[in-house]
């Protein structure tokens, strides 16, 4: 618990319309590191600290930094800022509070990948981040350190905001692709992969946004300061989104692999409601739910993947035994219906199957066989489905019933006691 | 380990049996040259392949997740199920949501493909929702469009776009179990880029997408 907030540091000190305040509380120095260190160093940097990508995916991002520089031009990095998974509001706060962080992350990648060019794709639900983004990057061009130079150096670059539509699957990286490009939001097959074959067809870094300010400490500090943070295998700080029937929710800035105990009853304060502990849905809809026993679980990738978990995007919902878990399944059956883009038969049908027969589990209407079918359902959806939308759309199912006492014979879940309110909030 | 051979050919186990084949073929053009045929939905040879039916995945050892046999291209030393049980699970279920949701009187092949798999579309019960269409839209003299029978292998739809026609009369509405083959706004075919040149009625498996005459006789009975 000594541990002193990173990213999130400025968040409530500085003022976040203003570049000279940014600029007086530290910001672009790591942009002026940066610009000293050149390109090949900075990937290096990256790489070595072996950050893995903060939007759920975990992918290295010092591969993907380092492909999209060796790629010839014209190439793009783009900020994925399409935050939807339900639970997370992490970039939202960086985004409101602290945007000029983004646009130098943005600046410091486009440098070291050889871009000319950056968009940040910005949820449209987010009306606050989309003005005080667009404003950041706004200001740096008044200030003459966007468009033909950065900072003080002569390097040709372009900032674009866009925004969302309000589709989920728009935060899949190529269906966001599609969406800049002025297409429906389809996902495209991967490979080629974006840094082959991205946005326009060209070369493409994206990265999300905790990933991209993950790089200012970075260049600052060094690899080996960045790992003193977490396991090896997943170092560096991290934010958690702790939401539910916690008694402090809210954003917590703490180093990977924090205990989930810390999370809930240091951070958090603990549970209401009942008071005791239900379950918790780490990485949102397409999570995984765990119990009271995985609180010691470390809340990094590797940890979390080795007990069939995934931090995901650092989402921890928390239910006390007091929820109708089977209203709470229902409404992320619905959210996955509602959401797929009907692109690929599992996903497109499977979403659709799957949410009626939680429907008939939520109603105490459950058909023999109707459990074996779900599993068949999802496993299909997880196996077969293009993107990640359909390969997570039964996660949180699967794990709720396997960690849930699920009891076939009477319909309900053992952990979970009478409904409460909470149920008609979630209907 | 790999074995450099001559003309750059590349080794493979598909089913258990080893084979050098050409490299950059897809699993499903390696498996054909193992005698292996892999099922397909909306693969079309003149077509570029999207890999949207899902119905030729197979098992590639050591991958997270199933690969589209139609897009994924082989590498050395791949080691690939075709007909695994895994792999008939996934198959089996895709037939059985589709039947559940589509009509497929007039998809003779992909009923084969059912017996094939034992799929049972039954076992979603009769409350299973079929998809809400509005039936035929008998719109222009040169075809119908029946959407009760659509599976949304988008083949019309690439036909008509780049792959054939340059036209882009066709796009698509709503999203998920709800998304459909569409005009632009819902215009009416006549009212759209439709040069009525008949691609996309030659490409349809279903019978969605039918000549009027033909439909016309059906509806007599005459067919």
């Amino acid at each position: 618990m000594s541990y002193r907030p990173i990213l999130t540091a400025r968040i409530g000190k500085v003022d976040p319309t203003s570049l000279d305040d940014y600029v007086a509380h530290g910001g672009f120095q790591a942009l002026k590191r940066a610009l000293a260190l050149g390109p090949d160093a900075i990937i290096d940097i990256v790489t070595q600290a072996n950050v893995l990508g903060r939007g759920g995916a975990a992918f290295p991002a010092g591969i993907k930094w380092k492909a999209v520089s060796t790629e010839p031009g014209p190439k793009y990095v783009v900020a994925n800022a399409d935050e939807s998974e339900p639970g997370t509001f992490k970039d939202r706060i960086i985004m409101e509070g602290d945007p000029f962080s983004l646009v130098e992350g943005v600046i410091i990648a486009s440098y070291a990948v050889g871009a000319h060019q950056a968009y940040i794709y910005i949820r449209g639900e987010y009306p606050l981040a989309i003005t005080r983004v667009q404003n950041a990057v706004d200001a740096c061009y008044q200030a003459g350190m966007l468009g033909e130079r950065i900072l003080d150096r002569r390097y040709p670059l372009d900032i674009e905001v866009r925004r969302g539509a309000g589709a989920y699957i728009c935060g899949e990286e190529t269906a966001l692709f599609e969406s800049i490009e002025g297409k429906r939001g389809f996902p495209r097959i991967k490979p080629p992969f974006p840094t082959q074959v991205g946005l326009f067809g060209r070369p493409t870094l994206i990265n999300n946004v905790e990933t991209l300010i993950n790089a200012l400490p970075l260049v600052q500090h060094g690899p080996d300061w960045f790992r003193t943070m977490g396991p090896l295998d997943s170092p560096g700080p991290k934010l958690y989104c702790l939401s539910g029937r916690i008694r402090r929710p809210g954003l917590v800035e703490a180093p990977m692999g924090t205990t989930l105990y810390d999370l809930i009853y240091n951070y958090g304060g603990g549970v209401t409601g009942s008071g005791e502990l239900g379950g918790v849905l780490l990485g949102g809809a397409a999570g995984t739910f765990v119990t009271a026993d995985d609180l010691d679980v470390f809340m990094d990738f590797g940890s979390l993947r080795e007990i069939d978990a995934a931090l995901g995007s650092g989402v921890v919902i928390v239910f006390d035994t007091s929820v109708d878990m089977k209203a709470v399944l229902r409404r992320i059956a619905r959210f996955f219906a509602h959401e797929s883009c009907g692109k690929c038969y599992p996903c497109q049908l499977g979403t659709q199957r799957q949410l009626e027969i939680i429907e008939r589990l939520a109603a105490d209407r459950l058909r023999p066989g109707d459990l074996q079918l779900l599993s068949e359902v999802g496993q299909t959806m997880t196996d077969a489905s293009i993107c990640g939308l359909g390969q997570t759309a039964h996660s949180a199912i699967r794990t709720a019933l396997k960690r849930f006492d699920f009891d076939p014979s009477t319909g309900h879940f053992a952990r979970f006691g009478p409904p409460s309110g909470v149920q008609e909030a979630l209907a | 380990m790999t074995t450099p051979s001559h003309n750059n050919r590349i080794w493979i186990t598909i089913d258990g049996r080893s084979l050098q084949v050409p490299p950059d073929i897809t699993i499903r053009e390696a498996a054909a040259l193992a005698g292996v045929e892999i099922p397909t939905i909306c693969y079309h040879d003149a077509l570029t392949p999207n890999a949207v039916c899902r119905i030729c995945v197979v098992e590639w050892r050591g991958a997270r997740t199933l690969v589209p046999a139609c897009v994924a291209r082989v590498a050395d030393n791949a080691i690939i199920q075709t007909n695994s049980r895994r792999v008939r699970t996934a198959r089996r279920t895709l037939l059985e949501m589709l039947a559940s949701a589509v009509d497929l009187s007039q998809a003779p092949e992909i009923q084969a493909m059912m017996q094939e798999y034992d799929a049972d579309p039954d076992r979603f019960g009769p409350e299973a929702r079929r998809r809400e269409t509005g039936g035929v839209k008998d719109d222009n003299p040169f075809y119908v469009r029946d959407y009760d029978k659509c599976i949304l292998c988008w083949r019309c739809v690439q036909v008509c776009a780049e792959d054939v026609q340059h036209t882009f009369a066709l796009g698509f509405n709503h999203r998920g179990f709800d998304t459909e083959i569409a005009t632009f706004f819902n215009l009416g075919m006549k009212e759209t880029t439709c040069v009525f040149c008949g691609n996309c009625v030659g490409v349809c498996p279903t019978g969605a997408l039918k000549g009027k005459r033909l439909y016309e006789l059906e509806l007599r009975g005459d067919s």
